[in-house]
């Protein structure tokens, strides 16, 4: 029965922010100083031709029918035509997703790898120089702006050092090679065995998920650090220390152990923002993803790509903040209740 | 010991003004023992010297064009290098000052009062208003803040104006959320109850005495989001929706710098260092507030 409820209040709250989400983009879409149909009919059209088009669109109807209608269309999955490119703005959107999700996937794992162990020698070392250098360069990821950074990157590794490859997300003479299969290159190029385009691929990706992941770092590592001295001032710990437990065991199995939980929810968290800083990475890598879409898109007033690549963030940004609940209930007993 | 140190330092303060200058004094002793946060206070001051003092410090036009003088190196007579247009980099980066200061101030000074009288009335009232307040502000908070700026910053058109209103809508939330988790730990205090016995108007309640209680919190988070919000113009200036040409926006700075970037990096690199140490420094000075005026967080 409580579950009932839980599940219940869970898909009305998923509702209400989904139906949020539309509403806001519909008023973003109206706020356009551009008359969206001037921009089908073009300026020399006939009255009657553009009143027909108004009419059309639906521009004719009182508000809350053109919201209605709105909605109608965006929940079966119709966001228009893309200007751009002529297609219609999902089919676009699938296309180009996957290349920011291998991109988000790869900074996060890097994120993980590297944060977590960070954040758990800064506690460890709290106040000492470990400590301090995690924070630094934790108050660094803060303040810099990852289009810089990237842009800087690409100057000293691509132009000077030649340690890894260009923007792009493949060489010119490995693209159109490998037949897509999950649209995710590094997996679609093992999955075939092709270990040369796998490799470039790889040099392309390299710098840009290090750039987005650096973000991911500063993050879950400052995180981390604040979980685990709360966790390190519990009693328990003391009591594994005063048993003999190894010291290493008792952070990294007893205190960390405690910690996974709420870093699920940060890791989630942080998975959404670089989603969203993927957008600016993108646009200096020329990484042909969803935020170098919309951004694209937006250089051509093509409001419809802008609008469907937001709500497909939005959609999954929820969607992410949906499952780190989830988990969260389902993997700490306390919250479970 | 001077007269005035005694005066901040007396045990038992004599009046509401001593009371009020003791503790500001206290709180900047535990602030001054915080070389970080010093720093981060100086790297502040210092974009306000520089935004004040532009036409002084700039030595030269930031928009000036001097076509024979394009893409130099950084040198004496031009300290940063020349832009792809032969103007100034270190002239443009102190105009920009004023720019990045404009942005900031005006986001704060909306987003401020519109997060506390949100946060407060929802958090007071409680019932419906709360319910529908903090629906809403989910629903901005469930939206990655980035995008929902690019996208309103599309729809009204490239502009500073409507750069800073993009930030600013998208912006509030968070300050909501925390003035309302104030409010609902004092609703109950005795002294809330005692302002209403004596026939306190709830307008009169809230501000003068929710609010007030709420302010420090919300200026911690405040200055901690600044560089957030920084960052955020500067990426919007990046991709051509904040000011546009020729002022010398940091952000625009960089993009048109970046088609030189292999050869002439100075030009890309140099206002994405200035956007880097005054982000630094609002983080810094942040952390430091959050220290010694939120010590329950710390």
């Amino acid at each position: 029965m409580r579950v009932a409820v839980l599940t219940l209040r869970t898909l009305v709250t998923l509702a209400l922010t989904i139906l949020g989400l539309l509403l806001i983009t519909f008023v973003i879409g109206r706020v356009v100083p551009i008359d969206p149909v001037l921009k089908i009919v073009g300026d020399r059209a006939l009255p009657e031709v553009y009143e027909r088009v108004r009419q059309e669109l639906g521009l004719h109807l009182p508000i809350w029918q053109q919201v209605l209608l709105y909605l109608q269309k965006v929940l079966s999955g119709d966001f228009g035509r893309s200007a751009l490119t002529g297609q219609p703005v999902l089919a676009d959107i699938a296309r180009f997703f996957p290349a920011t999700v291998e991109l988000a996937t790869a900074a996060t794992l890097l994120g993980v790898a590297l944060g977590v162990p960070m954040g758990v020698l800064a506690a460890v070392r709290q106040g000492r120089l470990a400590d301090h250098l995690v924070r630094v360069l934790g108050l660094v990821g803060y303040s810099v702006p990852v289009f810089w950074l990237g842009l800087m990157g690409l100057v000293l590794f691509y132009a000077k050092l030649g340690w890894v490859e260009g923007p792009g997300r493949l060489g010119v003479a490995f693209e159109d090679l490998l037949e897509p299969v999950t649209g995710l290159l590094l997996v679609d190029a093992a999955l075939a065995g092709e270990w040369e385009i796998f490799r470039n691929a790889l040099g392309h990706l390299a710098l840009p998920a290090s750039i987005l992941g650096y973000f991911s770092l500063a993050y879950i590592s400052r995180m981390t650090r604040s979980f685990m001295l709360a966790e390190l001032r519990q009693e328990y710990v003391t009591t594994a220390r005063v048993k003999g437990v190894p010291e290493w065991r008792v952070v990294w199995r007893h205190a960390l152990g405690n910690c996974l939980v709420p870093l699920i929810t940060v890791v989630a968290l942080s998975y959404g923002s670089l989603l969203e800083g993927a957008v600016l990475t993108e646009t200096v890598f020329a990484w042909p993803g969803l935020g170098r879409y919309i951004t694209e898109s937006l250089f051509n007033a093509d409001m419809n790509a802008v609008l469907g690549g937001t709500i497909v963030v939005g959609c999954v940004f929820i969607g992410l903040n949906l499952l780190s609940d989830l988990l969260y209930r389902l993997l700490d007993p306390r919250a479970r209740a | 010991m001077s007269a005035r140190r005694a005066w901040l330092m007396a045990d038992v303060p004599t009046s509401r003004r001593q009371a009020r200058a003791q503790a500001w004094w206290l709180a900047w002793l535990a602030f001054r023992a915080n070389p970080m946060a010093l720093m981060g206070l100086a790297l502040v001051l210092l974009l306000f010297v520089v935004a004040l003092a532009a036409p002084w410090i700039a030595g030269r036009s930031p928009i000036e064009q001097d076509l024979a003088a394009r893409l130099l190196p950084p040198s004496a007579e031009h300290w940063l290098g020349t832009d792809e247009l032969g103007r100034d980099i270190w002239a443009r980066i102190v105009w920009g000052a004023r720019i990045t200061l404009t942005i900031v101030g005006i986001v704060v000074v909306i987003v401020g009062p519109v997060g506390l009288l949100v946060g407060t009335v929802a958090g007071y009232l409680g019932g419906w208003v709360d319910t529908v307040l903090m629906r809403l502000t989910d629903v901005f908070l469930a939206f990655p803040r980035l995008i929902l700026a690019l996208a309103l910053a599309a729809a009204l058109g490239p502009g500073i104006e409507n750069a800073i209103l993009a930030i600013a809508v998208t912006a509030w939330p968070p300050y909501a959320r925390l003035a309302r988790a104030e409010t609902l730990t004092i609703r109950r205090s005795d002294f809330i109850a005692a302002a209403m016995v004596q026939g306190a108007s709830t307008p009169r309640i809230l501000l003068g005495h929710v609010v007030p209680l709420c302010l420090a919190s919300v200026i911690v988070r405040l200055t901690l989001d600044m560089a957030g919000i920084i960052l955020t113009a500067a990426g919007l200036g990046f991709l051509g929706l904040g000011a546009q040409p020729p002022a010398p926006e940091w952000g625009a700075m960089i993009a048109s710098g970046r088609q030189y970037v292999l050869d002439q990096w100075w030009v890309a690199a140099m206002p994405g260092a200035a956007i880097f140490l005054v982000s630094l420094g609002f983080n810094l000075l942040g952390d430091g507030l959050r220290d010694v005026l939120d010590p329950k967080r710390g």
